[in-house]
């Protein structure tokens, strides 16, 4: 049986498929909880770059500077290098370091950053006449944010969470390598070191149309809340 | 009652600082709508953002009814500013609320009830005259649609002082008597203290019964609408003033006026001014009548209507055809009946 064969792609009786469908399942719920995770902390850290943006007190921008620090070096680390540099946080935060939950940590260590950053984005681009009518009218500084910021942003905001779920998706199969489960070590383990083919593609199909339907999903719900 | 006491306001900028407001003094009674007019630049809105803490003055103090609102902080602030609303030149609404929950917005910061608060948005929506349209999204309406948002929005509160920041330089001239006209109406029903900052002497013509005209951070003219249109003395003033009610400083109009120079060399074209009631009195007639040698024919005429309605300015544009003594005594005679009188030369 040779596994450098074209054919060796379509022996679908080789595969089996509930091995297939939890893997899915498992790459589905790895990659939802750390985009719920990273979208609270992504909100909260892009909103403390925001607000301590531009500021003249020097302790604001001390601050800002420490929290961008921050941002950019674990913006910066490769992903592979990441899970292992965090294997020591991921045993004390999950008490394991294999499995789909002890993914996230390193999941959310490398997107929350980099959703920040979005975040931020987002929120400079909400028109300052807005702020400043807001401001005008007595709001003060929370309503300010939850009343004009969060919601004159929000499609800026979904969109720049589905790339990073998008991203997110391709980190899981990565941590699936190392044995974080789902269909990066399916592909890896069933597919790759066991000459099967088939298992590989069918991994790659699924995990496209997880992408796809995150992708889909993103899209109609930035239609739906963005009225402009 | 809003009074400026000796403001300035420095900008530190890269190329230095900017002096945007030096020495301003000014008072604005109650129930007045004063018109502040100038270029952009000339500081005007930097002035009247000081007014809800927008702006804080470098040098002097900003006081409405005694309250000094340029040494205000925190809940003090927030509180005054609740008592004045604003609208904008570009509107400044949310695109992600409807024309009700952008009117109800101020009402939400305040902690009203929300079926109270809707109750009040409709109402105000009826006010501006959009009473159907309450559940579109700004995107939805025009640009004078925006604005009677803006407008019901800045109501909501029940403001003393309402501030219009050049509210209507982004719309048509059709959209902006529509909206003047709502202004207009706005301060017979409430009696607020209306601020006006504009670049058009059209808005002021319109609404304002007391004006100041500003320029480099100065006010070099102010007073009451009918005196400053009908006796400008500043340079900028009388340019401006001109502007709004000088129809005939158009391109045709000029050619026309070179043509019959050249063809009746032996006439003058000439630009009466008539002030208030002059208006109605027939001094051509009495012209006519006085020199039938004269020939008097009317090119072009115009009436400018004050908000103030006791003040009004014609303009009418004639030529008179006779001998040059007929032509000087019958100038002499318009400004006799206090016509203020232009001879159009061709240049």
């Amino acid at each position: 049986m040779s596994s450098s064969n074209l054919t060796s792609y379509f022996r679908f009786q080789d595969v089996n498929w509930p091995n297939v469908w939890s893997a899915a399942w498992e790459t589905v719920w790895m990659t939802v909880a750390s985009v719920v995770i990273v979208a609270i902390l992504g909100i909260l850290l892009g909103l403390l770059l925001y607000e301590t943006s531009g500021s003249k007190s020097k302790a604001v921008k001390g601050l800002n500077l420490i929290v961008a620090l921050f941002v950019n070096i674990f913006r910066s680390i490769p992903f592979i290098i990441l899970i292992v540099l965090l294997l020591p946080l991921t045993q004390v935060l999950v008490g394991a370091i294999t499995g789909a939950k002890a993914a996230i940590p390193s999941l959310v260590f490398s997107a929350a950053p980099f959703y920040a950053r979005l975040v931020e984005l987002a929120f400079h681009e909400v028109d300052s006449g807005v702020l400043e009518a807001a401001e005008a009218m007595g709001a003060t500084k929370w309503q300010v944010i939850f009343k004009v910021l969060l919601p004159e942003s929000m499609p800026a905001l979904v969109s720049g969470l589905t790339v990073t779920a998008i991203s997110l998706i391709g980190y899981t199969a990565m941590a699936g390598a190392i044995g974080a489960g789902g269909l990066g070590q399916l592909a890896y383990t069933d597919g790759f070191q066991s000459y099967n083919n088939t298992i590989t593609l069918a991994a790659t199909v699924v995990i496209v149309i997880i992408v796809f339907a995150f992708q889909a999903l993103g899209d109609f719900a930035v239609k739906k809340i963005d009225k402009r | 009652m809003i009074e400026f006491k000796d403001i300035s306001k420095t900008f530190q900028t890269a190329d230095g600082p900017v002096k945007a407001v030096q020495g301003v003094n000014l008072k604005i009674a109650d129930g007045d709508v004063f018109g502040i007019v100038g270029f952009s630049g000339a500081g005007k809105s930097t002035l009247v953002r000081m007014l809800n803490g927008l702006e804080t003055p470098t040098e002097g103090s900003v006081f409405i009814n005694d309250i000094e609102i340029s040494k205000l902080k925190g809940k003090d602030l927030r509180e005054q500013r609740k008592k004045i609303g604003m609208i904008f030149q570009h509107f400044n609404l949310l695109w992600s609320r409807t024309v009700l929950e952008n009117i109800e917005f101020p009402l939400e910061l305040i902690g009203m009830d929300k079926t109270e608060r809707i109750k009040k948005a409709q109402q105000l929506a009826e006010l501006v005259g959009l009473g159907d349209r309450t559940h579109a999204y700004p995107s939805q309406l025009s640009g004078g649609q925006k604005q009677r948002v803006g407008i019901a929005r800045a109501l909501a509160n029940n403001p003393d002082i309402l501030i219009s920041d050049e509210a209507t330089s982004a719309l048509d001239p059709q959209t902006t008597d529509e909206v003047l006209d709502l202004l207009d109406d706005i301060n017979q029903k409430l009696n607020l203290t209306i601020v006006i900052i504009t670049h058009e002497m059209h808005v002021i013509r319109r609404l304002a019964n007391k004006v100041a005209v500003m320029e480099n951070g100065k006010i070099i003219e102010e007073g009451l609408v009918s005196d400053v249109f009908t006796n400008p003395k500043q340079a900028l003033t009388k340019r401006f003033v001109n502007a709004e009610v000088d129809t005939n400083q158009t391109p045709d109009i000029k050619s026309v006026a070179k043509d019959l120079l050249q063809r009746y060399p032996n006439g003058q074209l000439i630009q009466l001014r008539f002030h208030g009631n002059q208006v109605e009195n027939p001094v051509v007639e009495q012209v006519i009548k006085s020199f039938p040698g004269l020939e008097l024919s009317i090119l072009e005429g115009s009436i400018h209507q004050l908000a103030d309605k006791n003040a009004t300015i014609g303009t009418l544009f004639i030529q008179l055809l006779g001998t040059k003594e007929d032509i000087e005594a019958a100038v002499k005679l318009f400004n006799e009946l206090r016509v203020e009188t232009k001879v159009i030369t061709d240049e």
